[in-house]
Order: C-alpha cells, then sequence, then structure tokens
C-alpha cells in the first residue's frame, strides 16, 4: 500500500515542485528523479504483487492485470524523461519555447503521470473517468506548446474531441451506476469495480449494453479507434516528441485498460442472454476496423511523427481485436503486445525525435541519409522499425504470431485480413523509412547530441522478450490473463 | 404507469428536466453570444434546482452539497467566466449566424426522438420516471454534441461542451440520486480545469488564426502536400 501511495503521490510533487522552479537546468533532473522514486515504488508494488496476489485499499485496488501496467507506465515515463532532458533544452535554446513553456512542461509531464498511474490503480469506475479526462487536461497545453497555428489547431482537436468522446464515456459511467443501484445496496460501493464485478451477473443486460456503448465509444475516441481517431495524428504530429512518445505509449494503453475492464463487467451481465459475446464482437469490429485502416493510411503521410501515429492507431486496433476475441490466447497475446508495443514506439519517437533535429524538419521528403550522418540514429530508427513492423526475433514478432494463432482458432477468415493489414502496413512503413536511413544525406547535415541510452533499453528489451519471456514475466501475464478470462494459458 | 401516476416531486423534476432540455435548444439556435451565454447560466441554475428537487424527495444530504456545487460552478462561476473572456476578446456584441436555423433544430428535435427510443429497453424493468429522466438527459448530452458540430465559434462549442456535461449531471442525479462524492467533486475540478484552458485556447487561437472561427483552423489535413 505504502509502495503504492509513493508511485502515486510522487509525481504530485513532482508537479507542484516542477511549477515553481526556476532554473532550467535542475528542473530537468528533478523531472528524471522523480520518475526513478515512481518507478522505483511501482517495482516494490509489483514485487508485493507478486507474493500476495493483490494490494487493496482507500479505493485503490492493485492486482496482476493493472500492476503489470503500473510497471509499464513508470518505467516508460521514466526513460523518456531521460531522453526528455537534453531534448527539451535544445528545444529551449532553438526557441521553440520559452522558460514558460518549460515549466508548464515539466510539470504537465508529471501532473500526466500522475493521472495515468491514478487511473491505472483505482478501483472506482468514477476516478477512473476523473483521471482519463484529467490526463487531456494536462496534455492539451503540451500539444499547443510550440504555438504554431498548425500546434494550436491541433491542440484545440485534441481537447475538443477527446472532451466529448470523454463526456460520452461518463454518461456510460452514469448508466453502469443506475444499474448498479438496483443489485448493491451501499451507494458508495456502487462504482467500485472490483464489487461490481462480484455482482457483474445480477446487473441489468439492457442497461448495461447501452452503458457499455458509450463507454466504447468514450473511450475509444482515447485509444485511438477508428472513426475517432482525428485528434491522434494532429496531437502527436505537433507536440513535442517526448510528449508523443508518451501519449503513444501509454495513454492508448491505460484507455484500452479501462475498456477491457468494462468489457469484463458487461460480459458477466450479458451471460444469460441472447447474445453474451456482444462486448466481444463490438470491439473486434472497431478494432478491425482501426487496424486496416490506420495501415492504408501510413502510406500516404507525409510527416514522420504523423506515420508514427498511425501505425499506433494500428497496433491499438489490433489489440482491440484481440480483447474482442476474448479467451486466454488471444488475451495473454493482447497483454503482451500491449508491452512490446508501449516499448518499440516510445523507443521509435524518441529517434524520431533526434532524426527530426538532424535535418531540422519532420518531413519525411526532407529527412534523408541518417546512417551516414549519424549511424546510431539511423540503426535506431531502422531496428526499431523492423521490431514494430513485426520482423523476428522481436517480441512484436511473438505476440503477432500469437494473436494470429488465436484468431485463426476462433474466426479463420480474419487471419486474411489480418496478415494483409500487415503486409500493407509493413509496405507502408518501409517505404517511407528506407529513403530516409539510406537515401544520399543533404549537403552540410550535421550529427547531434543524441541520448540513445532508451531506445537502446528498451530496442533490447524487445529483443529478449521476443527470443525468451522471462519465467516470472510470463507466469505475471498469465495471471492477469486467468483474471481477465478465467483460464490459464500456460 | 402514466405520468399522472407519479409523486408530485417527481413531476416536478420531469417539468424542471423538460425545462434544462428546453433551454438546450434555446442555446442551439441562439445567435448573440452574450444571449447563449445567459441561456447557459439559465441551464445550470435549473441543474440546480432538479438536484435540490431530488435531495428533498430522497433525503440524501450530500445532494445539498452537489445543487450549491452546481449553482456555483454552472450557473455562476462559469458563465462569469465566459462573460470575462468576451469582454476581453470583444466579442460582446457578436451575432454568429446560424447555420440553418430550422434544419439545426430539426436535427436536434430527430435526437430527442432517438434518445427515446434509445432507454425502451429500460421500460419493463424502470418507472416511466427514471426513463423519462434519463431519456431528456441523453438529448442534452446530444443537442450539446450537436451545437459542437454545427457551430464553428470557439466559444459557443464551449458552451455546447459546458451544456453536454450539465445533460450528465442531470442524469447523474435525476436516474441515481448523484455519484458518491468524490467522484462529483473530481468532475467538478475537470470541469473547472477545463474551463480555465478553453480561457487560454481562446486567446492562442486568436493569436495565431486572428479570429475565433474554428472553421479556419484548418492546416492540418490528410491531403497529400501538406507542407510545401
Amino acid at each position: 500500500m505504502n509502495a503504492l501511495l509513493v508511485t502515486l503521490l510522487a509525481p504530485v510533487f513532482g508537479a507542484l515542485v516542477l511549477t515553481v522552479l526556476r532554473p532550467l537546468r535542475w528542473a530537468g533532473w528533478l523531472n528524471v528523479a522523480v520518475s526513478a522514486v515512481s518507478f522505483a515504488a511501482a517495482v516494490v508494488l509489483a514485487w508485493t504483487v507478486a507474493g500476495s496476489g493483490e494490494v487493496a485499499g482507500l479505493t485503490f485496488r492493485v492486482d496482476a492485470f493493472n500492476v503489470y501496467l503500473l510497471v509499464l507506465t513508470a518505467f516508460v515515463g521514466l526513460t523518456t524523461s531521460i531522453f526528455s532532458r537534453p531534448y527539451m533544452r535544445y528545444v529551449c535554446e532553438a526557441g521553440m519555447t520559452g522558460e514558460r513553456g518549460m515549466r508548464i512542461y515539466h510539470a504537465m509531464y508529471q501532473a500526466f503521470m500522475f493521472t495515468m498511474l491514478l487511473a491505472l490503480s483505482t478501483d472506482n469506475l468514477g476516478i477512473l473517468w476523473v483521471a482519463v479526462e484529467g490526463a487531456t487536461l494536462a496534455t492539451v497545453l503540451l500539444v499547443s506548446l510550440y504555438r504554431t497555428p498548425e500546434a494550436v489547431e491541433a491542440a484545440w482537436k485534441y481537447f475538443v474531441l477527446c472532451g466529448v468522446g470523454i463526456a460520452l464515456a461518463l454518461f456510460g459511467t452514469v448508466l453502469t451506476y443506475f444499474a448498479a443501484q438496483h443489485v448493491i445496496a451501499d451507494p458508495e460501493a456502487g462504482l467500485l469495480w472490483s464489487t461490481l464485478y462480484r455482482h457483474a451477473g445480477q446487473l441489468e443486460p439492457a442497461v448495461m449494453r447501452l452503458a457499455f456503448v458509450f463507454l466504447l465509444v468514450g473511450y475509444g475516441t482515447k485509444v485511438g479507434l477508428v472513426p475517432m481517431h482525428q485528434w491522434l495524428p494532429d496531437a502527436h504530429s505537433e507536440g513535442p516528441t517526448p510528449m508523443s512518445a508518451v501519449l503513444s505509449g501509454l495513454l492508448l494503453n491505460v484507455a484500452l485498460y479501462a475498456i477491457v475492464r468494462l468489457k469484463m463487467l458487461v460480459d458477466g451481465s450479458l451471460a444469460a442472454t441472447a447474445m453474451p459475446q456482444l462486448a466481444g464482437y463490438l470491439l473486434m469490429g472497431f478494432g478491425l476496423v482501426s487496424f486496416l485502416t490506420a495501415g492504408l493510411f501510413l502510406h500516404r503521410q507525409r510527416d514522420i511523427k504523423r506515420m508514427f501515429s498511425y501505425s499506433s492507431i494500428e497496433h491499438m486496433g489490433l489489440m482491440t481485436f484481440a480483447f474482442g476475441i476474448g479467451g486466454p490466447l488471444a488475451t495473454f497475446g493482447a497483454l503482451l503486445h500491449m508491452l512490446v508495443h508501449s516499448f518499440t514506439k516510445s523507443a521509435i519517437f524518441v529517434t524520431v525525435g533526434h532524426a527530426a533535429h538532424i535535418a531540422g524538419t519532420q518531413s519525411i521528403d526532407h529527412i534523408r541519409g541518417l546512417i551516414r550522418t549519424q549511424p546510431a540514429v539511423g540503426w535506431s530508427l531502422l531496428i526499431g522499425v523492423a521490431a514494430i513492423a513485426g520482423f523476428p526475433p522481436f517480441g512484436v514478432f511473438t505476440s503477432e504470431f500469437l494473436l494470429l494463432t488465436a484468431t485463426m482458432q476462433a474466426q479463420p477468415w480474419l487471419t486474411v485480413a489480418l496478415l494483409t493489414g500487415l503486409a500493407v502496413a509493413f509496405a507502408g512503413l518501409f517505404r517511407h523509412v528506407q529513403p530516409m536511413v539510406y537515401g544520399a544525406a543533404p549537403e552540410g547535415q550535421q550529427p547531434v547530441q543524441a541520448n540513445l541510452l532508451p531506445v537502446a533499453v528498451h530496442l533490447g528489451l524487445v529483443l529478449w522478450l521476443g527470443l525468451s519471456i522471462p519465467g516470472f514475466l510470463a507466469r505475471w501475464l498469465d495471471r492477469a490473463t486467468e483474471l481477465i478470462t478465467g483460464a490459464q494459458l500456460l | 404507469m402514466s405520468l399522472s401516476g407519479l409523486l408530485l416531486l417527481q413531476q416536478f423534476v420531469l417539468v424542471l428536466a423538460a425545462l434544462v432540455l428546453f433551454t438546450s435548444f434555446v442555446l442551439l439556435a441562439q445567435a448573440r453570444l452574450v444571449s447563449a451565454i445567459h441561456a447557459f447560466a439559465w441551464q445550470g441554475a435549473l441543474v440546480a434546482a432538479v438536484t435540490t428537487v431530488v435531495a428533498v424527495t430522497g433525503k440524501s444530504h450530500h445532494l445539498y452539497f452537489s445543487a450549491l456545487l452546481t449553482l456555483a460552478l454552472k450557473a455562476l462561476l462559469i458563465p462569469w467566466m465566459l462573460h470575462r473572456l468576451t469582454r476581453r476578446l470583444a466579442l460582446e456584441r457578436h451575432v454568429e449566424a446560424v447555420w440553418r436555423p430550422a434544419l439545426t433544430i430539426m436535427a436536434a428535435v430527430g435526437l430527442v426522438i432517438f434518445s427515446y427510443w434509445l432507454v425502451l429497453p429500460m421500460v419493463q424493468q424502470e418507472l416511466t420516471f427514471t426513463r423519462n429522466v434519463v431519456a431528456i438527459s441523453l438529448a442534452v448530452v446530444l443537442i450539446g454534441l450537436l451545437m459542437m458540430v454545427f457551430r464553428q465559434q470557439a466559444v459557443i462549442q464551449v458552451l455546447g461542451f459546458m451544456s453536454m456535461e450539465n445533460g450528465l449531471f442531470l442524469a447523474a442525479v435525476s436516474a441515481t440520486a448523484g455519484m458518491p462524492l468524490v467522484v462529483e467533486l473530481g468532475v467538478a475540478f475537470d470541469v473547472l480545469v477545463a474551463m480555465v484552458l478553453f480561457g487560454v485556447f481562446f486567446f492562442q487561437i486568436r493569436e495565431s488564426i486572428d479570429s475565433l472561427d474554428v472553421d479556419q483552423l484548418n492546416r492540418l489535413t490528410e491531403s497529400v502536400g501538406e507542407d510545401e
């Protein structure tokens, strides 16, 4: 419990201090330090949960499913903060933002981490909503940090679309609470997920069905499911690069986490009706459409960060699809995919930040010859893209293979769609990345001071997960799978 | 069960809820910015009134508190902030032509019918009262959404967003006698922060496109050749 409180309160402390801290040099380091404390506490928490199975209290509840996301969130938060320290100083020196902007950046970074961790650890569906909305509020000023007309437009779009989406999710939450009131006597407990889950079978199916549609559309907006994805490429491409890394690597996961938790409730409620699989089918539909559409859109991108944000939509679609199939194999695959996608995508965004710095632009047409100018950046980008496209021996290959196998068992015909989508996305990524990495470098292109430690760590982990998943992690994911589906895989 | 069989206080809640829906229509078709802000303030006050009536019927004390919170936030603070912002942005006399008012209103009417249709499955389970109230609040939410789609002025879009929140609050209060207090406080906090950020954005938008017509925010598109 104490470990959980430290995990959560470290970012709050960080956000408060960083709001007022003047010297920029210290701010960067403090940002790293706070993230490190939060991560260390999350590891301790994971250790406790591994021993006791569950940590609960004060309307928090951490079990096998969310503890792994908590550790992942704190970890990516830490590595991104390590990257962002020198990167944001370059941004500041280049005059893209001022001292005030830097203070906003650091404070909001920690505020964002807090909302993410709160959303993951709370047991209360209402607080979950408040935290996810809080995440939008914390990041919206960061998207417009550079104050260019494009950035302001992206931020406004992000604000309005996510605000509307999340409002619909609140309506779904109210309906869930309404259904709970006829079952659970204590009104204070009517929004606690664990209580609702125990009584899931008694929740009124008609109400829960309606509630789930609203919840799916609402949180699905934040996941970036097509057609509610419009904000995502804009917000990712216009905001500062560290923000793109944490948005893609973490925020989307948290929103998907919310959907999976709610699906568990709805599945319980609909079990006795004519269509027990309704939630699963909805997820499969939205997931598959997002997966295929995003793969096609990859081809016509001109902006490197925009391109990779479409790749995020594609992968989130795949995970949503897998959670929709349900069953231990698909769920295990989806959980693993969440993990490896977060690692790979945040590594890619960090590399892209350096690549854009070298070329002085984010336009794909003008980024050329990275491997000549700065081999480390070129190779990182190449390996990162190979990993995200699902090449063996990387972890993404393992999880995608598991997902394909699960699809083959459950819905054989959809395997064709998945394979086509993967091929389309692969082609889309490589046709853009190949000239960026190998093309002739423009005259006078200089290497920059790059901090590739986070990239190396992330890609190393992805490689490790592809070659051999360590036993403790496999058991961990397996326990989460058991929690979600009721059956173990291993 | 017919409407006349309901308790007097429940009927009163329904009348107030219907008035909330009415203010939604007023908001939707209001061309003058300042009048729209007033209509929004009235809507907030009506939601607070609904909360008070439910608090009296249900004897749930924390609802008095949320009624006070709604009144302070939705009927006073946020309209006041919007007023100040319009003054500082010199938009007091701004009149925003409504795009095809008749069509817009008809679309809203369609949404009300749609909301009633959507809550039909709840018919066997619940009384006329809850079903009506849920349908009305859903309609308020959807009309807020419609407003954000049809109206192109940033301040009016924010009003649409806030009236969506009013609809959500109406649903929470009248269908479930209020969410747990901690959640309500969290939501209120989020709404307040959102309002402050919207204020910041008004200035950023005006700085970048010299107007608050978000229709002109169209640099980011999917079309090829956006950078050149």
